[in-house]
């Protein structure tokens, strides 16, 4: 089928909704609990893209129809639906209704299936989808999720402190995540050393967990499940159950080492009313009480043994899963104080966002050579995820009213690695500010995004202007995100460390979701369109200037360039309410000295041999790209440097795409003889970063890319634009020279960094060595 | 079972020996006693003279007399306490004196009334130093400089633990001891061990709570968590075991909690490992019938009220008891030490813990630890503090 030709014939998605794309799912795996059901499957996404046609010339008589801008792609998505298990037949049925085209399909088909319940609901599983069910070992699964977890999710895991800032405290991703321990609490608990993706062990457990919790909570309160008690368990004063240290001391023992609220004995006190005649143990204890006395002790204890074992085998990571935490505050809590106070700071307690779905995962991903990590990366999408600590019930799978609580992973097309020029990628952050600390900035980026939402959406129905959904869409869009930010208000570290590259990337996740795959896309043709006319020009204006005016002069048109910023509110007013060109962008701009001025560094540095290859990363299409960082570019080429121009992937704002830059390329070839000698002998290409965000994510950075960076021995890393070098990558450090470019297009963030509006940031660094790391620290 | 070597029998005569021809100073004035203050029980013991002479039989006080009457003729004392006459030790030398060690305890909670009794009897006019260690000698300091005008000696937890230890089990032959054929219910059986050569063991003291010792010799020991005091290295000690089981099965005493998981089935409330996978997990070679999660069966109501009293209270005993052999094997092979003492009133009437604790230890350790119990379980720490009374 010629699917360009028929855009129309896919059916949009209109809601982000559960179960999202079942139609389309391919395979299903299952895992179910004694509490919880985890349901995971791969689907294919059908989204439009934005498609540029590299051969053919790029005019105004393509724009006439919108339709022919598009191209219908499928994305590959692994969905992962929790809901309790209760509900397991309402759930089923539904995805029977729902398969529908697919269902032929799936008849003899296997469904993986990891849990105790695998063994339980094999008939249900093959009556309700004509399944036959293959069964997955549990800890295998959990290990198999735990390391995709790790290796994808930025902030999967954090240490959890109830009373400190930041309550959650996010884990930097790590290239190298083993070894580690994993501590799963179910109705038992089981340990697992892992060393590798093959190489693990179960070296030990223990029978007190969470099925202790809620039995004897069962036997011992009116609660009903397991939801209730740790409801019950937070309401509760567990001194009154407990014998503490200071019961049996009198006092606080602090001089010796003891605190006095230590509890000393569990439930050490629910014997000793026995003198009284009337001493009834079971109402004697409110049962409040004694539910978080049972938390306390089951969460103490798994702490301890998890320390214990953790300490036998030399590991300070140890990752705690299973339905027993819950992400529940007073449970991670308990947790990490045991593993503190046993291993005395020695052992870090760690705790993952989608623990609840490690089995499932684990068990998807048996075999499934649609998720190979060599040839794959993934990505979680905002859109689709509920959050961390999310509202219960998170989303409700009408109209059978089951609660649930769902993650969406998408495929992306290529693997992704660590730029290689970054000089500790360990310890690599690419954001700025984390607005989960900041109160401040969280509070200012939370009302900005608000603010700025309306023209997102204005831009976004504009895009479609043949499309009757698009305004409902649109409004639709308007709807959810405004709502994620109010969440985002109140739950900042639902999706990890909140930052303003990720509130971006919501927006990028959710005008996919509601089908505007390039909202600015007429926008940066029609600029891009009015630059490359203005090129021939601008080239020769600088050709006839003296060495040491033009360096200047490239530089300040790549600061002028950047003014062109439809993600910017103000610059966006401007452009908007008037002709703003060129000119008047140089205008605008600080005037030397700028706020951070490393011109004449720079300049110096030029005098010196020319570098051997630089990697540019560029920021938005138009001016920007044209006629400010393609005769910057042109400079380097002409010294006998290679460029490698790397550009989103997917489209961001009015961020330059690979496709369109490819375009565009072949359009400067055509203007001047030096893009085209370049082009044609390979020194200058084009290359996609795997990013589809304003911001840059150097830890995921396209696998292609870090190889070619590392085979032309990249020397010259330039990165421009506020979103890539501002907030992210303001405090990366690099093994290479590095020239950061951006103008200040917000009024508080000038603020906040101590200059007006329009400041200037042109940073220039020597490549950092090990040795002045060293020098610096001490 | 080795014969007991004669070394140890020589170095208790000479003990005795030297204590007699050394010239004798001064002695604290009877009665001796040492105390030792739990969070659940008060452990006493009280050393009674038997070589008292003549002369001095004349110039002891009737105080004193009604005192050791009262003590040695009763085994009961009110409604709580109680002297354990089969720990009763004869024949032993207290600083040079020859005499008899009894053992009596009572709930902490008593203290109240024990502090009126020793009013009563008036304690207060023959002594004003009790040596006394365990949390209530903190906690009950000031009760006893007000009700009996007596001042507390404190003593360190664990010098006396472990001084305890190491004086009953020189002065009683038949003090240690293990559990032979484990795996056959009805040939196990109590077989005294050779202590001769102990060091290093690690101490498993079970009272309350649970703490763990790592002893190197006579003077040589740490606690495994740091701290100097006897609590906690685990907070799911014998007070857990009782507190739950109280909740659980209304019972009113240690020992009617014991007569109940006596007689109680685990299996109908826990559940196992084939429970979960039909039978053994073999990829981690775990036996079916391992339990998997204590009192997993209880999480519905309906299996809550099919559960009998017996049942809850044998799930309670084993839970808690597979808990603590856990930490103490992990303990054990973290200090690496194979040889575990296991000592406190947890294990006593206890011999489904003791003998629980040590199919655990031998199957974790594929044979190689096999823990040893003490017949006087929970008094080392009364005997250890009343030891002092030499050094005082």
């Amino acid at each position: 089928m010629n699917e360009k030709s028929h855009p129309k014939s896919i059916k949009l998605p209109n809601t982000i909704e559960v179960f999202g794309n079942l139609k389309n799912a391919k395979r299903f795996a299952i895992d179910i609990g004694g509490s919880l059901t985890k349901i995971a499957y791969y689907s294919t996404v059908p989204y439009r893209r934005a498609l540029y046609d590299v051969d053919k010339e790029y005019g105004p008589s393509q724009s006439e129809d919108s339709h022919q801008h598009y191209e219908v792609s499928q994305g590959a998505r692994l969905h992962f639906i929790k809901f309790e298990t209760k509900y397991i037949e309402n759930c089923l049925d539904f995805v029977h209704a729902n398969l529908m085209n697919t269902h032929e399909n799936m008849t003899g088909k296997v469904i993986k299936a990891t849990g105790g319940g695998a063994y339980k609901y094999t008939e249900l599983l093959n009556e309700k989808l004509g399944l036959s069910v293959d069964k997955e070992d549990e800890i295998s699964c959990l290990i198999k999720g735990c390391n995709f977890l790790l290796k994808n999710i930025p902030d999967e895991a954090f240490e959890y402190h109830r009373h400190g800032n930041p309550e959650y405290k996010f884990q930097n991703a790590d290239p190298n995540i083993f070894p580690y321990l994993l501590v799963n609490i179910g109705s038992g608990v089981s340990i697992m050393k892992v060393m590798s993706d093959d190489c693990y062990e179960r070296i030990g457990g223990t029978a007190t967990g969470g099925g202790t919790f809620w039995g004897l909570g069962t036997l011992l309160t009116k609660a009903k499940g397991f939801d209730e008690l740790l409801e019950l368990a937070e309401k509760g004063d567990h001194r009154n159950v407990d014998m503490l240290v200071k019961d049996i001391y009198g006092g606080d023992y602090k001089s010796m080492g003891l605190p006095g609220d230590l509890i000393a004995s569990s439930f050490g006190k629910a014997m000793h009313s026995h003198k009284d005649r009337n001493f009834n143990a079971a109402t004697q204890f409110s049962e409040a009480d004694v539910a978080r006395s049972l938390l306390f002790t089951i969460s103490n204890d798994v702490g301890q043994i998890a320390c214990l074992y953790a300490m036998m085998h030399k590991l300070n990571t140890v990752y705690f899963g299973g339905y027993f935490l819950r992400n529940h505050p007073l449970s991670m809590h308990t947790v990490s104080f045991s593993i503190n106070y046993w291993s005395r700071g020695q052992v870090k307690a760690l705790f993952l966002r989608h623990e609840g779905y490690l089995g499932a995962i684990g068990a998807f991903l048996k075999g499934a050579e649609e998720c190979d990590a060599d040839k794959y990366s993934w990505l979680e999408n905002y859109a689709g995820s509920s959050g961390l600590r999310s509202p219960v019930p998170s989303q409700v799978l009408s109209p059978q009213g089951v609660p649930v609580d769902q993650l969406e992973i998408d495929r992306w097309e290529s693997a992704l690695t660590y730029c290689p020029l970054l000089h500790e990628p360990a310890s690599y952050i690419p954001d700025t500010v984390d607005l989960t600390q900041d109160a401040e900035a969280r509070e200012y980026w939370l009302q900005c995004f608000e603010e700025s939402v309306d023209k997102f959406v204005a831009r976004a129905i504009q895009s479609q202007p043949d499309s009757p959904s698009a305004k409902e869409r649109a409004h639709k869009f308007r709807e959810k995100y405004v709502s994620r930010l109010h969440y985002l208000k109140h739950q900042p570290f639902a999706y990890g460390n909140l930052t303003v590259r990720c509130l971006l990337d919501t927006i990028q996740h959710y005008m996919k979701e509601f089908d505007f795959p390039d909202p600015y896309m007429q926008q940066k043709q029609v600029e891009n369109e009015r630059a490359l006319s203005l090129l021939e020009k601008r080239l020769q204006q600088l050709d006839a200037m003296e060495w040491i005016p033009r360096q200047e002069a490239l530089v300040t048109s790549v600061l002028a360039g950047n003014m062109f910023d439809w993600g910017a509110r103000e610059v966006a007013d401007l452009m908007e309410s008037s002709d703003f060109g060129f000119q008047e962008a140089q205008a605008k701009i600080q005037s030397r000295p700028w706020l951070i001025d490393c011109l004449d560094e720079w300049i110096d540095r030029l005098k010196g041999p020319p570098h051997r290859c630089a990697a540019i990363f560029v920021d938005n299409s138009g001016v920007d790209i044209i006629l400010g960082v393609l005769p910057f570019a042109r400079d380097l080429l002409q010294r006998g440097t290679q460029v490698i121009l790397c550009a989103n992937s997917a489209p961001a704002l009015n961020d330059v795409t690979y496709s369109e830059l490819q375009v565009l390329l072949k359009q400067v070839a055509g203007i001047c003889g030096v893009f085209h000698s370049a082009l044609a002998e390979g020194r200058l290409v084009a290359m996609e970063s795997a990013q589809a965000s304003p911001c840059l994510d150097l830890s995921r950075l396209n696998q292609c890319l870090a190889d070619t960076m590392s085979q032309r021995k990249v020397d010259l890393l330039v990165i421009e634009g506020m979103g890539r070098a501002l907030h992210t990558n303001l405090e990366a450090k690099f093994t290479c020279e590095c020239l950061k470019l951006a103008v200040i297009k917000n009024r508080w963030l000038a603020a906040r960094l101590g200059g007006d509006m329009y400041s200037v940031m042109c940073s220039y660094k020597r490549p950092h060595t090990k040795n002045i790391d060293s020098s610096v620290s001490r | 079972m080795a014969p007991r070597s004669y070394n140890k029998k020589q170095k208790r005569a000479m003990m005795q020996n030297s204590s007699k021809e050394e010239p004798v100073v001064s002695h604290p004035p009877m009665p001796w006693f040492g105390m030792d203050i739990g969070g659940t029980l008060c452990k006493l013991v009280y050393f009674e003279p038997k070589d008292v002479t003549p002369d001095e039989a004349l110039e002891e006080k009737e105080t004193l007399k009604n005192i050791r009457k009262y003590l040695t003729k009763n085994s009961a004392y009110g409604k709580t306490g109680h002297r354990d006459t089969h720990l009763q030790m004869d024949d032993v030398y207290i600083r040079g004196r020859r005499g008899t060690l009894h053992f009596i305890r009572f709930p902490t909670s008593e203290m109240d009334n024990f502090l009126t009794l020793a009013r009563n009897k008036g304690m207060a006019t023959l002594v004003s130093t009790v040596c006394a260690t365990g949390g209530g000698a903190y906690k009950f300091e000031q009760n006893f400089k007000k009700e009996v005008n007596m001042r507390l000696h404190k003593y360190d937890e664990l010098d006396s633990l472990v001084k305890g230890i190491l004086y009953v089990e020189m002065n009683n032959p038949h003090e240690c001891y293990y559990w032979a054929n484990l795996s056959d219910d009805k040939l196990c059986e109590k077989r005294e061990f050779d202590f001769k050569d102990p060091y290093p063991f690690l101490l498993v003291n079970i009272g309350s709570g649970v703490s763990v010792l790592a002893v190197y010799g006579p003077n040589n020991y740490k606690r495994v968590s740091g701290t100097r005091l006897l609590y906690m290295d685990s907070s799911l000690g014998g007070g857990t075991f009782l507190g739950l089981c109280s909740l659980l099965t209304g019972c009113n005493s240690f020992d009617e909690a014991i007569e109940l998981a006596t007689i109680g089935d685990n299996t109908r409330v826990d559940k196992l490992v084939k429970d979960i996978y039909g039978g053994d997990y073999e990829r981690f070679y775990l036996p079916g019938d391992l339990v998997a999660s204590s009192f997993g069966q209880m999480i519905t109501r309906e299996r809550c009220m099919r559960a009998r009293r017996e049942d809850l209270a044998r799930a309670t005993l084993v839970t808690i008891t597979n808990n603590i052999g856990s930490i103490a094997r992990m303990c054990a092979q973290n200090e690496k030490i194979n040889n575990l003492v296991f000592v406190g009133n947890f294990l006593r009437v206890n011999p489904i813990a003791m003998k629980l604790l040590a199919r655990a230890m031998d199957y974790w350790s594929h044979g190689t630890i096999q823990p040893v119990f003490l017949e006087h379980e929970g008094y080392f720490g009364a005997v250890g503090c009343l030891l002092e009374i030499d050094d005082s």
